[in-house]
């Protein structure tokens, strides 16, 4: 009985209380993962379960039993960045940086559902097998995350570049 | 906020008005507005790197061994008194180290409250906490629980019985106005401003508006909870902060613990989002109370619910703006007067008057504010404090009378710039507002607007074009104190106990810096957010960049005379003065005589020095009081409106900026579309709901109060004039705040312009078009 972090095989909680959020945070110091509301209102703590994206406040540390979870850290490092860490700093896509975890978490999974042909509330043709990710369709996919900063315009553009090369 | 300090600053700009500009700050302007390499540059922030992959350390990320963890508990009535705590069941759960009630916790004073007299203080809240039994607003602390776990603390909360003895408060916006106080300033101004008669000339104008308008409650809602972890070391105690007033919060835990300021330390490199809401709370107090009394390492994270309850934000309004203009539309008469919320016990006006003293010229004004006295959590400052919402009346009000008149609203506006400041009659050190309309309306296309209300449709969609200003004062802080370290390698460090809260702080400094030690990029490190470096004020007013630029000033100055002396007299520099050479190319160089040029290297290898370390204070901000300074904008909206649902959504906006020298273009744009996207939250979906029947704030959680999200925000324009102002450090102006102005007023405009509805009554949602809509 394990969770796999970032390639690592850790133990579940003794506390079955404890989220997978304060498993990561404060039993692990993987402090990449934030915490802005605790109920899965902000989208900050978003980490990904298995490739998708979760909220890691509202999943319990047990609920990862036998999965994998790929937290921020996991994605890069500043001395090798993942294409949307970098895109990010290249369009400006954050301030403060305190929501930036989640959005770039959120983005990584979002481009693997829009790619298998998810639709969204804001797709036209539901039948399709690829989504073109507009910016309203990259506005729409991202809502779940909030950013008080400001710093929209950017974390769309930078997600939008990434999208482009990938589908390049 | 007295009558005594009305006469202060009075006598101030009186004698600086008869004192030559030139023995002033900014009396000459700063040489690198002429002269700027790496400042202006488009860089990426120097934080990006640790941000974006989760390195970077916010206070609530620290590790530490040992760590205990607290949970608090709320008051659920308003006024009243607690006359049953039962902290038993609380105590004996599993992992409880420690129940905090008024019973045990340490007896402490009050804290140094924020304000204009004593800049450096930080206190929201002149309540005592959890220290008796008396309970003065609904939300307000009444135990903390520490634990092992998280989960552990929480639980034991829940176990705490607590019975209340209920007294009548004061919850109603309306029941209070009978008893409502005009304090004699508000800021650093004087409250009351009456010039003419202005009724009287409203009621004889050729053409007038006059009307109310409301804004409710906000609350900041950074993402980054409050939080703190503390640890004691003996009679010394660190605390790792979320905090945008660094030095405010260890001389106040100082001053409340009885330490001297050394055993205090902060630390707080990085603030996940302020706003204004990062200041000092009752958290702070009660974690390192806890921290001592459990002898225990403690972290308090608040939770979003905790911050509504305990956390103030900006206070609801009643705005009255009345404008009158005679037939060529000048205006003859100002009338903006209201209430806010301000308890005895809060230390933060809502000041919405004072942007409308700077904005236009006119015949008469009748200026005043009066506050109500709540039984809330003490109001405080937000993003454009007083601005944010006062130029929504304003700024709606001028828009009402252009089309009462037949007037383009752009048109009208030009008509009454100011030439000179409208109150106090001080010369503005720059001002451009008419350049920022002009090229505003030219990008965005503003000849496209229909005059006629509902004119264009597209399906069910009416499409409407509205535009608004916005203001910001200019505000350099006294006291900021800075130390450079310039090292024989050709490198440089410079700290101070500044605030990063994702204004890219450290990175415009950085690039300041080279350009006025005459170093390059790479060699400057910037060092902040600890409260043992040379102490700065907080950051607020949108002053923090002026500030600690006039600091560098001052330093650069003290580090050329340093460097003159160890030149000495072999170097090609020998017998010249601070004031004939100038930092460039790593070292010193005439201004008459480039040629005449030393290293920095070669004048500390000769003086056998490693190292040549200054320490400086900016000069005091004179020119404040001098020249009257401030930055406008002009704000651009399109929008669509559903004619099915009353929907809003708002497709494009810019903003035209002027305000002076732009640092950094890619954190500057940043910044203001920031607040831009605050504006549109304000000018649609947010609002602090309070329930006037129980005084309890009703939708404490980002589920129910709506900030923006991602669908809400569409691609937003940025431009600016660029124009220096010669009297402030590099010819900048704060850019922090005025984005979130004006906004309100250009989306309501918008609104308006496809529809016909003019709402005066924020945020304007769904009902309010809807019920209008034929």
């Amino acid at each position: 009985m394990t969770i796999r972090i970032n390639n690592n095989d850790v133990a579940p909680p003794d506390d079955a209380r404890v989220s997978l959020l304060d498993l990561l945070r404060e039993h692990l110091h993987l402090t990449g993962t934030k915490v802005g509301c605790n109920q899965g209102a902000c989208g900050a703590c978003t980490v990904l379960l298995d490739g998708d994206r979760v909220l890691s406040c509202l999943t319990l540390a047990v609920q990862a039993d036998g999965h994998q979870v790929t937290t921020i850290e996991g994605l890069g490092s500043p001395e090798e960045p993942h294409p949307l860490q970098a895109a990010f700093i290249e369009h400006d896509g954050f301030q403060c940086g305190y929501c930036t975890p989640g959005q770039i978490c959120a983005a990584v999974a979002m481009l693997r559902e829009a790619a298998s042909g998810m639709p969204s509330y804001v797709t036209v043709d539901l039948a399709t097998e690829k989504t073109f990710l507009s910016l309203e369709e990259i506005r729409e996919r991202m809502s779940g995350n909030l950013c008080r900063c400001g710093a929209h315009n950017g974390i769309v553009k930078a997600i939008q570049q990434v999208a482009k090369e990938q589908a390049a | 906020m007295s009558n005594v300090q009305n006469a202060v600053i009075g006598t101030v700009r009186t004698v600086l008005g008869w004192v030559p500009s030139q023995w002033l700050p900014g009396g000459t302007p700063d040489p690198l507005i002429e002269r700027r390499a790496a400042i202006g540059q488009q860089a990426s922030r120097l934080d990006g790197p640790a941000k974006v992959s989760g390195q970077a350390r916010f206070a609530a990320d620290v590790a530490m061994a040992g760590l205990s963890y607290a949970t608090l508990v709320h008051s659920p009535i308003t006024r009243g008194r607690i006359t049953k705590l039962e902290s038993g069941a609380a105590e004996a759960a599993p992992g409880v180290i420690l129940v905090m009630t008024y019973h045990n916790m340490p007896r402490l004073g009050i804290v140094p409250m924020i304000g204009g007299t004593n800049l450096s203080a930080a206190g929201n809240s002149a309540l005592p906490t959890m220290q008796g039994p008396d309970i003065w607003y609904n939300g307000q602390v009444v135990a903390m629980v520490l634990a092992e776990t998280q989960e552990q603390a929480d639980y034991a909360a829940s176990l705490i019985e607590i019975d209340y003895r209920e007294d009548s408060a004061k919850t109603s916006f309306e029941n209070a106005k009978p008893d409502s106080r005009a304090p004699a300033s508000v800021l650093f101004e004087k409250n009351h401003v009456s010039i003419g008669n202005a009724e009287q000339e409203l009621n004889r104008a050729a053409f007038k508006v006059d009307n109310i308008y409301r804004t409710p409650g906000h609350n900041h809602n950074a993402i980054e909870l409050h939080a703190v972890t503390v640890a004691w070391d003996g009679d010394t105690v660190l605390l790792h902060d979320a905090t945008q007033a660094i030095s405010a919060t260890a001389s106040a835990i100082a001053k409340l613990f009885n330490l001297k300021n050394e055993q205090v330390r902060v630390l707080s490199p990085l603030v996940g989002g302020g706003f204004g809401g990062k200041a000092f709370w009752d958290h702070q107090i009660i974690a390192v109370a806890a921290a001592k009394l459990a002898a225990r390492p403690v972290r308090l994270i608040l939770s979003r619910d905790s911050v509504y309850r305990m956390i103030g934000g900006r206070s609801p309004s009643e705005q009255r703006v009345a404008v009158g203009a005679d037939a060529e539309g000048k205006f003859t008469s100002i009338i903006h007067t209201g209430y806010s919320i301000m308890p005895p016990y809060a230390a933060c006006p809502e000041p919405y008057t004072l942007g409308t003293r700077a904005i236009y010229k006119s015949k008469s004004f009748e200026i005043i504010q009066r506050y109500l006295d709540l039984d809330i959590v003490p109001n405080t400052f937000m993003r454009a404090p007083g601005e944010a919402i006062g130029t929504f009346a304003l700024e709606n009000a001028v828009d009402e009378l252009a089309h009462e008149m037949g007037l383009d609203p752009i048109e009208l506006r030009l008509r009454n710039e100011p030439e000179k400041h409208p109150i106090s009659g001080a010369t503005f050190s720059q001002h451009a507002t008419r350049q920022a309309y002009l090229d505003g309306a030219e990008r965005f296309g503003w000849e496209q607007r229909e005059a006629r209300p509902g004119a264009r449709r597209d399906g069910e969609w009416r499409i409407g074009m509205g535009c608004a200003s916005g203001g910001f004062p200019y505000v350099r802080m006294p006291g900021v104190n800075i130390r450079i370290e310039l090292r024989r390698d050709g490198s440089a460090k410079i700290s101070c106990s500044a605030q990063e809260m994702g204004m890219g702080t450290a990175t415009v400094q950085t690039q300041h810096a080279a350009d006025r030690l005459g170093l390059p990029v790479e060699a400057i490190s910037f060092e902040l957010g600890d409260s043992a470096l040379p102490v700065a004020p907080m950051a607020g007013g949108s002053s923090q960049t002026a500030s600690l630029s006039g600091a560098v000033i001052a330093g650069a100055e003290r580090l050329t005379i340093e460097l003159l002396r160890l030149a000495g007299n072999d170097s090609p520099i020998a017998g010249l003065r601070a004031g004939e050479v100038q930092l460039a190319k790593e070292g010193i160089a005439s201004l008459d005589d480039p040629s005449r040029y030393e290293s920095f290297r070669s004048i500390m290898a000769r003086a056998s020095r490693d190292e040549v370390t200054v320490t400086a204070s900016g000069s005091p901000p004179l020119e404040m009081f001098k020249f009257a300074m401030h930055s406008s904008s002009a704000i651009f909206c399109q929008l669509r409106v559903s004619d099915v649902t009353g929907e809003i959504r708002v497709d494009r906006m810019l903003g035209s900026f002027d305000c002076g020298t732009i640092l950094n273009p890619k954190t500057a744009a940043s910044q203001f579309k920031g607040g831009m996207i605050m504006g549109l939250g304000l000018a649609l979906t947010e609002e602090t709901l309070f329930d006037e029947r129980s005084g309890r704030i009703m939708n404490a959680s980002l589920a129910d109060y709506h900030v923006p999200s991602h669908l809400d925000v569409p691609e937003i324009d940025v431009i600016w004039t660029g124009i220096p102002d010669p009297r402030s450090p590099l010819g900048a102006r704060g850019i922090g705040e005025i984005g979130i102005t004006g906004v309100a007023a250009a989306v309501a405009n918008a609104v308006f312009n496809a529809t016909g509805t003019r709402v005066r009554d924020l945020p304007i949602t769904l009902d309010k078009v809807l019920s209008e809509i034929p």
